[in-house]
């Protein structure tokens, strides 16, 4: 818990001195008759996050917050599997949106959740694989028209296109 | 009277036959939603509020809204019958709903749960209906500079109420204004933190994108993590002739509602406060002007009631600054806010105005959706108890697949998928470490409005910060603000000093 404290605070630190770097793009001074620059309101959060950040440390060091006090482990082996099995399976599913779409990225990371992680039966698993995907289908495609991205697969959904569209 | 021809009109839009179709069929969502260990009101919403695009506003709005108030019945409902309360406002429902449905009294838990909450719903929006138009009235005169100065009030009511680690609060308010400030600069038209110089941030950081992240991918993340092992469910006989016994037994406790009625309502006005510091502080009263406090915590049935109805009613009162200001009362509201910037509706008291039938019909579905929940829940509690028993392993991918597709149809941009991702990643561990984020995603609501509102008033003052002081209305909220904002430091200061002398 300790470690993971300080951790998040100094990427934090890092990521809001970038920020003010970045809000520096544009004019961050007060323009006389008008009031801040653009760039002006996000640099000065920036700048407050900052600041936020060095309390946290401080008070890290000084051990007054409940996190900096605690030894417990951030998170125990079963937890760390989990989470790292769950968002690095939602980053493949993401990621092969890109390549072979929604209508077959979204099956297979649910199947891969629930057997991995469920141990259900193949048959259930066939069923709410097979179920979601139409579902959405219609909701957001024909309900919405709401084109959901395809990939590789596009050309298989020209027939059902010219079906319901 | 006005108010009365005002509000019948609002129930005839209500009652549409659409409109009381998502009415009935938000209630029993947000039932479901709510019963759900983990799950409440704010992820029910988050989540389903891109799918509302289907119908016009007025009809998503009164979904959602339905929503909103049966996940604040269901709440109880996982409360107990697992000890685990179902969302983090009906953490007080636990402390005597649990020790009644291990006593064997589940059902006349739940009846009692349902019952206070749906008087705690009425009150309030009985209230809402009073207060509303006098203060939408009050808020015609607001200019930019008052707008200004409530967002402060809002952001300072986290600061000195919200009871969160201060450092991590203020970081958590400002991240989120840094992210709304995503896109042009609103004045010079300049791109402005682009990073990286991805386009997919050319178009801003849909709000959306951040409340999904948090509230769907972050949320079911902790939940995983948390409900690992077996819960042990209580059983519940239920019976008709029970449950008239258990109304019976609840007219007893009429004291303890309405104090929780007036009490969550009040509460749930504070955006920093809301349903469960509300619920926590009636359950608090209840036990403290209680002839027999001793029995409280092991199975008190005003230790229920009082809880339930207050939640409720903070629900209800978290919305009156959304309607009569445009500054959100909750998390929730905060989505629903930025819902009806999406939906093309500008956020405060004009609405009572230009859209009358938008907000009256809001206001009259709360009473419809106020009396199916309670229908609902009273009806299908056995069914809502089997929803406990639905392997998390089959309802997690589901949401996970929702999140995912909610999170691309706003804006048709990939980008703001892997976003979303990072948001819920980055914010399930900052959860873990204290930070609060229900201030983040006020923020970035409330970002774009506030950036606008501050450099509109200094426009039109040539660049005189007195102005937010000067003005009468403003000055004063921006002097409550900043009291608000050091009364933490005072506090410091004071325990220090004590702390020297003795």
């Amino acid at each position: 818990m300790r470690k993971a404290e300080l951790i998040m605070a100094l990427v934090m630190l890092v990521f809001s001195v970038y920020l003010m770097w970045k809000s520096a793009e544009l004019p961050i001074g007060w323009i006389p008759e008008e009031g801040p620059g653009g760039g002006a309101f996000s640099f000065w959060l920036g700048a407050g996050m900052v600041i936020c950040c060095i309390t946290i440390i401080v008070r890290w060091a000084k051990r007054q917050s409940p996190p900096s006090q605690s030894d417990e482990p951030f998170m125990d082996r079963e937890a760390m599997t989990l989470f790292f099995v769950i968002s690095g399976s939602l980053a493949a599913m993401i990621g092969g949106i890109h390549v072979v779409g929604v209508y077959f990225s979204v099956p297979i990371f649910m199947a891969f959740y629930m057997r991995y992680l469920g141990r259900h039966s193949w048959k259930l698993i066939a069923a709410i694989s097979v179920v979601t995907p139409i579902v959405t289908f219609f909701f957001f495609e024909i309900a919405l028209l709401k084109t959901l991205p395809k990939g590789i697969t596009e050309p298989l959904f020209y027939p059902l296109y010219d079906i319901f569209l | 009277m006005e108010v009365l021809g005002l509000l019948s009109d609002g129930f005839l839009i209500a009652f549409e036959p659409l409109n009381l179709g998502l009415v009935i069929f938000g209630a029993a969502v947000g039932l479901f939603i709510g019963a759900m260990p983990g799950l409440g009101s704010v992820n029910g919403v988050a989540i389903l509020l891109p799918m509302t695009f289907l119908v016009p506003p007025t009809s998503a709005v009164i979904f959602l809204g339905a929503i909103y108030y049966g996940a604040m019945y269901g709440g109880a409902i996982s409360s107990i019958m697992l000890g685990i309360p179902g969302a983090s406002t009906a953490v007080a429902t636990t402390f005597d709903g649990r020790p009644m449905a291990l006593k064997g009294e589940a059902d006349k838990a739940l009846v009692a749960a349902a019952l206070a909450s749906f008087v705690g719903g009425t009150i309030s929006i009985i209230l809402f209906t009073a207060f509303a138009p006098p203060l939408a009235e009050v808020a015609l005169a607001f200019g930019p500079p008052e707008e200004f100065a409530l967002m402060i009030l809002a952001f300072a009511t986290f600061v000195g109420l919200g009871g969160d680690d201060i450092p991590k609060t203020m970081f958590s308010i400002f991240i989120g204004l840094v992210l709304s400030a995503v896109g042009f600069d609103i004045v010079s038209g300049e791109p402005r933190l682009i990073f990286f110089d991805l386009t997919g941030f050319s178009h801003g950081i849909n709000f959306l994108v951040l409340a999904i992240g948090i509230y769907g991918i972050g949320e079911m993340l902790w939940t995983v993590e948390t409900s690992r092992g077996s819960v042990a469910m209580s059983s519940a006989t239920v019976s008709v002739k029970r449950t008239m016994a258990a109304l019976k037994e609840l007219m007893g406790t009429w004291k303890t509602m309405l104090m929780g009625s007036f009490l969550g309502y009040f509460v749930g006005i504070l955006p920093a406060a809301g349903a469960t510091p509300g619920s926590l502080m009636a359950y608090g009263i209840a036990k403290t002007v209680a002839k027999d406090p001793e029995t409280f915590g092991k199975g008190n049935i005003n230790g229920v009631v009082a809880p339930e109805a207050a939640n409720n009613a903070a629900s209800t009162g978290s919305m009156l600054p959304m309607l009569t200001l445009g500054i959100p009362g909750s998390p929730t509201t905060a989505i629903l806010l930025g819902g009806m910037v999406i939906w093309g509706l500008e956020p405060g008291p004009m609405l009572f105005v230009e859209h009358k039938e938008f907000v009256w019909g809001l206001i009259a579905s709360l009473y419809a959706a106020n009396l199916f929940a309670l229908l609902i829940n009273i009806a299908f509690i056995p069914a809502f108890i089997a929803v406990l028993r639905l392997p998390f392993t089959i309802l997690a991918p589901i949401i996970f697949v929702l999140c995912v597709v909610g999170g691309y149809v706003p804006t048709l941009d990939m980008h703001d998928v892997w976003l979303m991702l990072i948001f819920g990643v980055v914010g399930y561990l900052m959860r873990k470490l204290d930070y609060p984020l229900a201030p983040a995603v006020l923020a970035i609501v409330l970002g774009p409005l506030a950036e606008r509102s501050m450099r509109q008033s200094l426009i039109g003052s040539h660049g005189d910060m007195m102005t937010f002081f000067e003005r009468p209305i403003s000055g004063t909220i921006m002097v409550i603000a900043i009291i608000l904002l050091v009364m933490p430091l005072i506090k410091v200061i004071r325990q220090r000093s004590k702390g020297e002398t003795a």
